[in-house]
C-alpha cells in the first residue's frame, strides 16, 4: 500500500505539482495581456524560451547557481519585451485585436529563429549532473531541485499577489482589465498600465522557462511545447484572473502527468505521447461548457 | 544546354510548389479574407489532406495502413471530405467565440494531429511516414510527367479562382463581407451568422487539405515532419497578407511571389558552408517574419487591395483590412 501511494506521490504528483506551478507562472503573464490588452499573444511561449536562454548565458559567463541569475534574466527578458511591444504592438493599439494576434504569430517565429541563429539547436544543461533525492520518512522522494522550484514559485506568486492587491499600479491594471472605458474615464494612464503588465508577464514568463529548464534542459522549442498548456490554464482559470491561472496551471500539470499512470490495469491509462493532447482536451471542454472559465473569467 | 534543361524543370518545380500553396492561400483566404476567421492551423488540415490521399494510394504494404489503391480522384475527394468533417467539428466548438479562440483550437487542432500522425504506427508508419506515394502522369515520359502534374496543378488554381470569384460576387459573398464588418447588423438583416461563418471554416479547410494531397503525390513521400509545421502556416499567412487579403488575385500573386523569394533564398543559403548555412536558414525565418510586420503595419491593404463591389468603397479605403468583431 505505501509502494502504491509511494509511487503515485514521487513519480507522478510531485512532478504534476513541479510541473504545475511552472505552467501558473506561464499562465499569470498571458491571462493579464489577455485580459488587458485583449488580444492572445501567441509570443508568450518564445518569451519563456528567451528567459531560459538569457539565464543558461548567465550561468556560463558567471558559475553562480541558476535560481541567483534569475532576476538579472528576468531583467533582460522585459527589456526585450518592452521593445517588441513599442516596435510591433504598439502601433496596433487603435486597430481590430486581431491584427495584435497576427504581430505576436509573426513575432513567436522571429524570436524563435533569433535563438536559434544565436545559440544554435542543441539542447543545454541549466545544471549538469544528477542530483539524488532527498528520502523523507522512508517513502516520499523529493528532488532538491523540485524543492527549490517550488519554492522560488511560492515567492513569485506572493509577490505578484501583494502587487495586484496593495499597490497603485495593480489596482489600475485589475480595473483596466475590468473596464478599460471606465479606467480611462477615472484618469488611469493606460499606457503605464500596459507597461507595467508587459514587465510582470515578461519576468513570469522568463522565471517560468528558467525553472523548467532547472527541471529539465534548455532547448530552442520549450516555449512552444509550454504554449499549448499555458493557455488551457489559462482559459481554465478564466481570461483576465490571475488567480484563476495559477489554479489552472496546477490543474493542467497534475492531469498532464497523472493521465500516465496505470490507473486500470500495468499500462498507462495514456499513451505518455499523448500528454501534450491532454492539456488540449481540457481546454477544448472548457470551451464547450464553461467558456468563462473557473473563475468567471471573461469571454470574447 | 544541360544547365539550360535544369532550370526549365526547376522553374516547373517552382511553379508546381507556387501552384499547390497558391491553392493554400485561396483556402486561407476564403477563410480570412472574407469571413475574418483566424486559422493558425493549416500545416494541420494540410496533413490530414495529405495523408489520407497517399493512405488511400498506396500499394499494399506492411509498414502502414494502405493496399486500397483508389484512383487519384476518388483519393482527393476522400482527403477534402475528412478534413471537412474535422473542420466541421472544430468550428462547431470555436466560431461562436471570438477569433483568438478560433487561433488557439487550431494551433492545437494541428499538434494534436501531429501527435496522433507520429504516434499511431499501425496506419501512418510513425516518424517515418509514408513513402513509395504513386505520382500521377508518372509513365509519361520526361519532362511531360513534370508538365502533367503542374498543368493539374494549374488547372485545378483556375478552376478554384473561378470558382471563388463567383461565390464573392453572389449574395453568399456579400453576407460574408457583412459579416466580417459588422457582425450584428448582419444579424439583424436576419442572416444565419454561424452558419455562413461555418461554411467558410470547412470550404477552406477543404481546400487545403487538397493542397495536402497533392504535395505527397507530388514528392512521393509524407511524414509528420515533412515540413516544419508552423513554418508552413506562418508562410501561407505572409502570402495571404503580403498578396492583399481578401483578393483571390493578391493571394495567388503572394502564393507565386513569396514562394519564389523563400526557394531562391534556400539556393543562396544551401551554397554557404555547412555551419553558415544551417545558421542562415533561421535569419530566413526571422525576415520574412520581418515583412509580414512591415506589411502589416504599413502596407495592411496589401500588393492587390481588396475590390469592394458596392458603394462602399470608402469605408474599405479607410480600414484597408478585414475588421474583427468589437471587442465589448
Amino acid at each position: 500500500m505505501i509502494d502504491f501511494i509511494g509511487d503515485l506521490v514521487n513519480f507522478y504528483l510531485i512532478p504534476g505539482l513541479v510541473l504545475g506551478s511552472i505552467y501558473a507562472l506561464g499562465a499569470i503573464g498571458l491571462t493579464m495581456t489577455f485580459g488587458i490588452l485583449r488580444f492572445a499573444n501567441f509570443a508568450h511561449g518564445e518569451t519563456m524560451t528567451l528567459g531560459a536562454y538569457f539565464a543558461w548565458t548567465l550561468v556560463q559567463l558567471t558559475g553562480w547557481h541558476p535560481i541567483a541569475v534569475l532576476p538579472i534574466a528576468m531583467g533582460l527578458t522585459v527589456l526585450v519585451v518592452l521593445g517588441i511591444d513599442r516596435g510591433f504592438y504598439k502601433p496596433f493599439r487603435a486597430s481590430p485585436t486581431i491584427m495584435l494576434v497576427i504581430a505576436s504569430f509573426g513575432m513567436m517565429l522571429m524570436v524563435r529563429s533569433v535563438v536559434q541563429f544565436i545559440w544554435g539547436v542543441q539542447m543545454k544543461a541549466m545544471v549538469p549532473g544528477i542530483q539524488m533525492p532527498v528520502v523523507l520518512f522512508d517513502w516520499l522522494r523529493i528532488s532538491p531541485k523540485h524543492m527549490m522550484i517550488i519554492a522560488s514559485v511560492l515567492v513569485l506568486m506572493f509577490a505578484v499577489h501583494y502587487l495586484l492587491t496593495y499597490t497603485k499600479i495593480g489596482k489600475a491594471m485589475r480595473a483596466m482589465s475590468d473596464s478599460p472605458e471606465l479606467a480611462r474615464l477615472t484618469g488611469i494612464n493606460t499606457e503605464a498600465v500596459i507597461r507595467a503588465t508587459w514587465i510582470i508577464g515578461a519576468a513570469l514568463a522568463a522565471a517560468a522557462g528558467v525553472l523548467l529548464a532547472v527541471d529539465t534542459h534548455v532547448e530552442t522549442m520549450m516555449g512552444f511545447k509550454l504554449l499549448l498548456p499555458v493557455f488551457a490554464a489559462t482559459i481554465l482559470g478564466g481570461i483576465g484572473r490571475p488567480y484563476g491561472a495559477v489554479a489552472g496551471g496546477l490543474v493542467i500539470g497534475m492531469a498532464e502527468e497523472l493521465s500516465s499512470y496505470p490507473w486500470i490495469g500495468t499500462e498507462p491509462l495514456l499513451n505518455p505521447g499523448y500528454k501534450a493532447g491532454v492539456a488540449f482536451a481540457i481546454m477544448v471542454a472548457m470551451l464547450i461548457w464553461r467558456p468563462s472559465g473557473l473563475f468567471r473569467g471573461k469571454v470574447y | 544546354m544541360d544547365q539550360t534543361y535544369g532550370i526549365f524543370l526547376y522553374v516547373i518545380s517552382l511553379l508546381t510548389m507556387g501552384g499547390i500553396y497558391a491553392i493554400l492561400a485561396l483556402g486561407l483566404n476564403i477563410q480570412w479574407g472574407f469571413t475574418g476567421l483566424f486559422n493558425a492551423g493549416i500545416a494541420g488540415f494540410y496533413a490530414i489532406g495529405a495523408y489520407v490521399s497517399a493512405i488511400l494510394t498506396t500499394a499494399p504494404t506492411a509498414r502502414h495502413l494502405g493496399g486500397y489503391e483508389m484512383p487519384y480522384p476518388v483519393a482527393f475527394a476522400a482527403a477534402m471530405i475528412v478534413a471537412g468533417i474535422l473542420a466541421w467539428g472544430v468550428g462547431r466548438i470555436c466560431l461562436r467565440l471570438r477569433s483568438d479562440y478560433l487561433a488557439i483550437a487550431t494551433i492545437g487542432i494541428a499538434e494534436i494531429f501531429r501527435l496522433i500522425l507520429k504516434n499511431e504506427t499501425w496506419a501512418t508508419n510513425g516518424p517515418r511516414g509514408v513513402s513509395m506515394v504513386p505520382k500521377p502522369f508518372a509513365t509519361l515520359p520526361e519532362p511531360w510527367n513534370h508538365l502533367a502534374f503542374l498543368a493539374m496543378v494549374l488547372v485545378t488554381v483556375a478552376a478554384i479562382y473561378l470558382a471563388l470569384e463567383t461565390a464573392r460576387k453572389s449574395p453568399w459573398g456579400r453576407v460574408m463581407t457583412a459579416i466580417r464588418e459588422n457582425e450584428p447588423a448582419a444579424r439583424a438583416a436576419g442572416k444565419n451568422v454561424a452558419r455562413f461563418r461555418m461554411e467558410g471554416f470547412v470550404f477552406g479547410c477543404m481546400l487545403m487539405a487538397l493542397a495536402g494531397a497533392y504535395t505527397s503525390h507530388y514528392l512521393k513521400f509524407i511524414g509528420p515532419n515533412a515540413t516544419d509545421p508552423l513554418t508552413a502556416t506562418f508562410l501561407v499567412w505572409v502570402m495571404l497578407v503580403v498578396g492583399g487579403s481578401a483578393n483571390n488575385k493578391g493571394a495567388i500573386l503572394g502564393a507565386f511571389l513569396m514562394w519564389t523569394v523563400w526557394s531562391a533564398t534556400e539556393i543562396l543559403t544551401s551554397r554557404l558552408p555547412d555551419d553558415l548555412s544551417i545558421r542562415t536558414a533561421y535569419v530566413r525565418i526571422f525576415l520574412i517574419g520581418l515583412v509580414l510586420q512591415i506589411v502589416l503595419q504599413k502596407f495592411p491593404r496589401g500588393i492587390l487591395p481588396e475590390q469592394r463591389l458596392a458603394s462602399s468603397a470608402k469605408a474599405a479605403e479607410n480600414t484597408g483590412r478585414p475588421a474583427d468583431r468589437p471587442s465589448t
